[in-house]
């Protein structure tokens, strides 16, 4: 059985069972949303100290991977459900956002929040109805969507059509000029990954994170049970599509230029989706291991000029390689090989 | 008045082809109920095949078909090795991002050897006038071929042994094996004999239209529309359902452009599934 | 004794086949009654008509006073009737505690985590589970999935348990182990419809049984009764089971 065992929701009951393990005992539910905000705080602090830019764009980016990865595994790693163009809320967020800010002068974090509130709601809404499609059908859907979006949005004057919005300097004005505002958003996006992942974890935990898990087990089953599946699935496909507006605000804010292209580029979807595979889906630490470790290979691959031609194929022999051999990802990987991680690395 | 007609019965030929694409993936979700994410990475690999079958053979593409069933046919029998066989009894997240990665690999090589330039194969054949409008012959031998294809398939499914063993493994696996039909190989065949066939419709397509290594993404939504409107595993479906999108697609074009058929196409394939899941003409059945 | 579940004149087709015609019957409250049928007779849809997997053609279906007819699966386990299936679907990647806590937390009672892992402990403790909380369902033997499947269901504190073939593929142990659990369940209140095709338990454990075939009633009354009644015998004529069963009884 090659499924991954470890997407247990009661690993803390353990020591009820009677088995005397010093460090499961010890640890306390508190730990794990602890480590992440540590976690959160140094990789916000680490470019500041350095006063290191270079390092404050990688990492940017990699926050960016992240919270898109972790957003999307509370919809595939435990619904089951893969939303190949899940990118779109991302793009519509940044959308949102931008033309908050250009169009209607908000300020920056009350924009980057109204998109991240309207997208979501929009999500639930539009929830119910493409949730009734299952597996495969679901997925393609998704694609669907996402292009049915960008070919509305390069026709949406509004928004600037195919050509879409640019920001002139002065919407950074408000903000302390260029220079403090790309500061400044980089500590928001790190606030929204940490805000993501600590979503993830809350989900996992909670009763609403053992119903979505059934269904992801088996829907009809858990419907049986009586999960009420339509309704958990669009809550799980809104709160998916929550951080990722905002993310997509922040950073295409940060930019200077939304365009429908680049805000609903398939392949990063689909890079999400490899993320998410490579660093264990189901759990909450894995998508960030994934989105790192990706991070980290595409910006070594696209050294090499042969290579980042195959770009598309290698995420996909890594895709077939983890699916096929190791579905649990890296930390399912490390779960197996010392059962006793699972506390510590949800 | 005329004109629309023209285009209908023009989009009926093109929907025969359609069907035959679809009845490659309606039968592989049938037999191993695997959703077959490479279907449009095949589609691709038809169109190529003949191409260059025509450029460095000579072959006309309707001569090219018979190698390109049987090339596809062994493409698809190892990707069913490599990637599908692993798969088949996990959960359908599982099955879908395997065959889902094997089509970014193939896209990927193609798009590496091939760019995304446009290509186009070169036929000609005598079409026929009617009232000032020509059906090409091109169209109408493509819908013929498609026909016969479908035919052969439903002879080899209904009264050749091997035929029969398929439709046992696609009714009940475990039963099937019991009486000694060797199930693996079934699945592997079944598997190889769906990709020909996406692979012929694509080398029939390619007859048709010009085409990039990006094309099969297009075609797959339309084999996944068709599917739907057909009912899951249903080949017989398929093929009247290709035909029911191609007259919607004959009964479009003389009315929007043609960036917005996808769209049409897409609303089309979530507002079925949701209305009929069973298909429009699905056979009632348990 | 009051009827916990009417099924009334229930007909559902599919297709060609008429899978259940007309079916009507009782089950009261406290009861453990039985339907029986040669194979084919229709018994399983019956369970899908009323646990909500499908909507019948016609008829209805009264739960506690209240019209449960075609509505979905998680609607009728919040009014309280659970199942256990015939063919067993355990959350493979859940742990057994997990599979549980999911038919505790969402059942009739919609409890909180904490409640719901009393409720668990409980259920495991009577079914024989205790020992395999931790481990995940995949890993289980073919005997302690089915004692899953029995103890998920029950974890929902129904008011009415439908067992489908619950002891088909156990060994005769294994069957009497699950009879005394069967009795146990009752012993809390819990009313049982139960599909089996082993007689022996149809005889101990049912107060009623209940005969069907090609989904139309055959015979109704106390397990004696139908075991001999001259039309349940007919339908089930060559199938070896019950000829051996009404051989041992002189009619």
């Amino acid at each position: 059985m090659t499924v991954p065992a470890d997407i247990s929701h009661e690993d803390l009951d353990h020591k009820d069972l009677g088995r005397k393990n010093a460090l499961e005992v010890a640890t306390p539910r508190r730990i794990f949303p602890g480590l992440i905000v540590l976690f959160g705080a140094l990789f916000a602090l680490f470019p500041y100290w350095g006063d290191d830019v270079g390092l404050r764009e990688s990492f940017l980016l990699a926050a960016v991977y992240i919270t898109l990865a972790s957003n999307l595994n509370v919809m595939i790693g435990y619904a089951g459900y893969i939303n190949f163009g899940n990118i779109v809320f991302f793009g519509l967020g940044g959308y949102v956002c931008v033309d908050l800010v250009t169009r209607w002068h908000w300020p920056l974090v009350a924009a980057a929040l109204m998109a991240g509130a309207a997208v979501s709601l929009l999500a639930l809404v539009f929830g119910f109805g493409i949730l009734r499609l299952r597996g495969a059908f679901f997925a393609l859907a998704t694609i669907g969507v996402n292009e049915a979006v960008r070919q509305f949005v390069a026709n949406f004057e509004p928004w600037g059509g195919a050509t879409g919005i640019y920001l002139s300097f002065d919407a950074y004005e408000p903000l302390g000029g260029p220079m403090a505002a790309l500061w400044l958003v980089y500590f928001l996006l790190v606030g929204v990954m940490v805000l993501s992942l600590l979503m993830s974890y809350a989900i996992k935990t909670s009763k609403f994170g053992l119903g979505l898990l059934a269904i992801g087990q088996n829907e009809d089953a858990a419907g049986v049970l009586g999960v009420r599946t339509p309704r958990h699935k669009a809550l799980a496909y809104s709160a998916s599509a929550f951080s990722r507006p905002m993310a997509g605000g922040l950073f295409f804010f940060k930019s200077g230029i939304i365009e429908p292209n680049g805000a609903f580029d398939l392949t990063l979807s689909i890079e999400a989706i490899v993320m998410i595979m490579l660093g264990g889906y189901g759990t909450v630490s894995g998508p960030l291991l994934g989105a790192f470790l990706y991070e980290e290979l595409r910006g070594y691959l696209l050294t090499s000029p042969t290579i980042s031609q195959l770009q598309l194929v290698i995420a996909g022999a890594l895709l077939l390689a983890m699916v096929l051999f190791a579905p649990g990802g890296l930390v399912g990987f490390i779960h197996q090989r010392w059962p006793r991680s699972r506390t510590i690395l949800q | 008045m005329i004109g629309v007609l023209a285009s209908v019965i023009d989009g009926v030929l093109v929907g025969a082809v359609y069907g035959l694409a679809a009845m490659g993936l309606t039968l592989i979700w049938g037999v191993m109920r695997v959703i077959n994410l490479t279907h449009g990475a095949m589609i691709v690999l038809g169109m190529f095949i003949v191409y260059y079958l025509s450029k460095t053979l000579g072959l006309s593409p309707y001569e090219g078909i018979p190698i390109v069933v049987v090339v596809a046919f062994v493409v698809g029998v190892v990707i069913y090795w490599i990637a599908v066989d692993r798969v088949i009894g996990r959960p359908i997240l599982m099955s879908l991002l395997a065959t889902f990665a094997c089509n970014m690999i193939l896209i990927g090589i193609g798009t590496a050897l091939w760019t995304t330039s446009p290509y186009n194969i070169p036929v000609s054949l005598p079409g026929i006038s009617w009232q000032g409008y020509t059906f090409t012959g091109t169209h109408m031998m493509a819908a013929a071929l498609a026909g016969l294809i479908a035919g052969l398939l439903y002879l080899f499914l209904n009264h050749a042994r091997y035929g029969k063993a398929i439709r046992a493994v696609a009714s009940n696996r475990e039963a099937a094996e019991l009486s000694g039909i060797p199930t693996k190989q079934v699945l592997a065949v079944t598997f190889g004999l769906g990709v020909a066939l996406a692979c012929a419709a694509g080398a029939l397509i390619a007859t048709l239209f010009p085409f990039t290594v990006l094309s099969g993404s297009n075609y797959q939504l339309k084999s996944f529309v068709v599917t739907v409107l057909g009912g899951l595993g249903n080949p017989a479906g398929a093929l009247l359902g290709g035909i029911a999108l191609g007259l919607v697609e004959g009964l479009a074009t003389p009315f929007m452009p043609v960036s917005w058929t996808p769209i049409i196409e897409f609303a089309l394939f979530v507002v079925v599934l949701v209305a009929f899941p069973r298909g429009i003409f699905a056979l009632s059945r348990a | 004794m009051s009827a916990l579940l009417e099924v009334n004149a229930l007909s559902k087709r599919f297709g060609v086949v008429q899978a259940v015609a007309e079916l009507t019957f009782t089950v009261g409250e406290g009861e453990i009654l039985a339907l029986i049928g040669p194979n084919g007779a229709g018994k399983s849809t019956v369970f899908n008509l009323i646990n909500g997997v499908c909507p019948p053609d016609s008829g209805r279906i009264v739960f506690e006073g209240k019209d449960i007819t075609g509505k979905p699966t998680y609607e009728v386990a919040h009014h309280g009737i659970a199942r256990a299936h015939q063919i067993v679907q355990p959350l493979v990647g859940l742990s057994v505690l997990d599979n549980c806590l999911v038919g505790a937390c969402y059942g009739h009672d919609n409890l909180s985590m904490a409640a719901g892992r009393k409720v668990v402990r409980e259920v495991a403790e009577l079914v024989g589970l205790t020992d395999r909380l931790g481990m995940p369902a995949g890993q289980l033997t073919t005997a302690g999935k089915k004692r899953l499947e029995l103890a998920r269901a029950l974890c929902g504190r129904p008011r009415l348990l439908l067992l489908d073939e619950v002891l088909a593929g156990l060994n005769p142990t294994e069957i009497e182990r699950m009879i005394e659990v069967i009795r146990a369940i009752r012993q809390r209140g819990v009313s049982i419809l139960i599909i089996e095709h082993v007689m022996r338990a149809i005889m101990s454990l049912s107060d009623r049984v209940v005969a069907i075939n090609l989904g139309r009633n055959l015979a109704e009354g106390s397990p004696q009764e139908v075991a001999n009644h001259p039309a349940v015998i007919e339908a089930y004529l060559g199938d070896p089971k019950l000829m051996t069963m009404s051989a041992a009884e002189p009619s």
